[in-house]
């Protein structure tokens, strides 16, 4: 194995110079970030194109492809999306507290 | 309960459509679908049904497929647990293989907190913060108690020592290891690792799913006759007779139970009377813990992780904006 680390994210050849279309090598990520991640780059109506494929499954990466409307950055977008990704975490955790701490639901003994 | 069909799956007879969301910006005419954390908060349900102390069922409202199935894929193979990672096999005569034993026993769920522990990284030296010892030492024996005359012993009577338990697995407490921990041991002590006979003895030192929400839509009355038969097309508790007023009903509680077996269209009959669906954004999280965590803990934990690759990803992503803001063409421009 090579000495030097991998860099998290990688921008692939062919990115145009002001990555308005860009593919972006993402390393040690899988479907669960690369789903996640086109579904809410998706979400956003500047973003022409997104798409994200596992080159191979023993390589422990994912390459995300975003193409932007009107020559905006995808590095932004992707950014952006990571930002929404997180609040919705966030949203979602909360949510989840609440229910446990207030919902009134069935306990149950389950036995081993 | 009245869904969108935008939000359902429809199941049909030899075929399922409609799987895909398609509220994105730019499907649907003069409808804004671009990402609005208050909205998403609004339409956010998490509801929690059933909780033991080792699984839990909760209903997960509002969300894409993909979010659910991220949480799903973390919790089954990215919330760090403890696990047995090297064996030291000084004596095994038993019929069991020692590769097989090792790997049976690397299964064996813990009862350690990880929190506690730090991630051993490769190549490090192990110590009392990253590494816990355990032992195993047994010897099968015959029983000397046992008298003969019973003409079918059970191995209780005659040996002792049969079997290799998880119980066996003895913990050995290293450094400041018995200070800080207690009762360090598989979270069950009943498993069967390997039989043993007379003469043979081991020496060494040592799940979550998801579905969508079942839909159910009687389009024209059920005839009170065939009734049953209706009934029994669904799981159980799905369909509600009323045979005094004669009327069949789909029990809306009980609608989250019923498989989507399709068995009603098989009828000729019933096949035209109802329509089957699974709500695409309803997921039902079925969480079973076998570790240290409580099952309750798990989603929290996993939400951890997401928010832990997001970060990452974040910082590494601001660097290269700024490694690329310095080379590129940015609105600072001097000639």
């Amino acid at each position: 194995m090579a000495t030097e680390t991998t860099p998290k994210i990688r921008i692939m050849k062919g990115a145009a110079s002001d990555l308005s279309a860009a593919t972006y090598q993402v390393h040690d990520e899988s479907h669960t970030m690369g789903n996640a991640l086109r579904w809410m780059l998706m979400k956003n109506p500047k973003v022409e194109f997104c798409g994200y494929s596992v080159p191979h499954p023993s390589e422990p990466n994912i390459q995300i492809r975003i193409q932007m409307y009107d020559n905006l950055s995808s590095l932004q977008a992707l950014l952006k999306a990571l930002e929404d990704l997180d609040n919705l975490c966030e949203t979602i955790n909360d949510a989840y507290a609440e229910s446990l701490k207030n919902d009134d639901y069935e306990k149950w003994d389950e036995k081993s | 309960m009245d869904v969108d069909s935008r939000r359902l799956v429809q199941i049909g007879a030899e075929r399922v459509s409609h799987i895909g969301d398609t509220e994105f910006p730019g499907h649907y005419p003069n409808e804004d679908h671009s990402w609005n954390l208050d909205k998403f908060r609004e339409k956010l349900t998490v509801q929690i049904q059933r909780l033991s102390q080792r699984s839990i069922e909760f209903d997960l409202v509002g969300v894409d497929a993909s979010i659910a199935n991220a949480f799903r894929r973390i919790m089954i193979a990215e919330v760090p647990t403890m696990a047995i990672e090297q064996v030291y096999i000084f004596n095994n005569t038993t019929v069991i293989h020692d590769e097989i034993l090792a790997h049976r026993i690397g299964l064996i769920p813990l009862n350690v907190d990880p929190t506690q522990m730090d991630m051993k990284e490769d190549g490090a030296p192990p110590t009392d913060r990253n590494t816990i010892e355990f032992q195993i030492n047994i010897q099968c024996t015959h029983n000397p108690d046992y008298k003969k005359g019973s003409s079918s012993p059970t191995d209780d009577e005659l040996y002792v020592n049969h079997q290799l338990l998880s119980s066996h697995v003895e913990w050995k407490p290293v450094g400041e290891q018995s200070t800080r921990m207690t009762d360090v041991a598989p979270t069950n002590p009943n498993i069967v690792l390997a039989k043993l006979r007379p003469g043979q003895g081991v020496e060494m030192s040592l799940l979550a799913t998801y579905r969508l929400h079942p839909n159910i839509i009687i389009k024209s009355p059920i005839p009170i006759e065939r009734a049953d038969e209706f009934s029994k097309c669904f799981s159980p508790g799905v369909v509600k007779i009323n045979k005094k007023k004669g009327t069949v009903e789909i029990d809306q509680k009980g609608m989250r139970n019923d498989t989507v077996s399709r068995e009603v269209l098989r009828d000729p009959e019933f096949k035209d009377m109802v329509e089957l669906g699974r709500i695409r954004d309803w997921f039902i999280f079925q969480v079973e813990s076998e570790s240290a965590y409580k099952p309750e803990q798990l989603l929290p934990e996993a939400i951890n992780v997401m928010r832990e690759k997001i970060s990452t990803m974040r910082e590494a992503a601001t660097a290269l904006l700024k490694a690329h803001g310095e080379g590129g063409d940015d609105d600072v421009v001097m000639e």
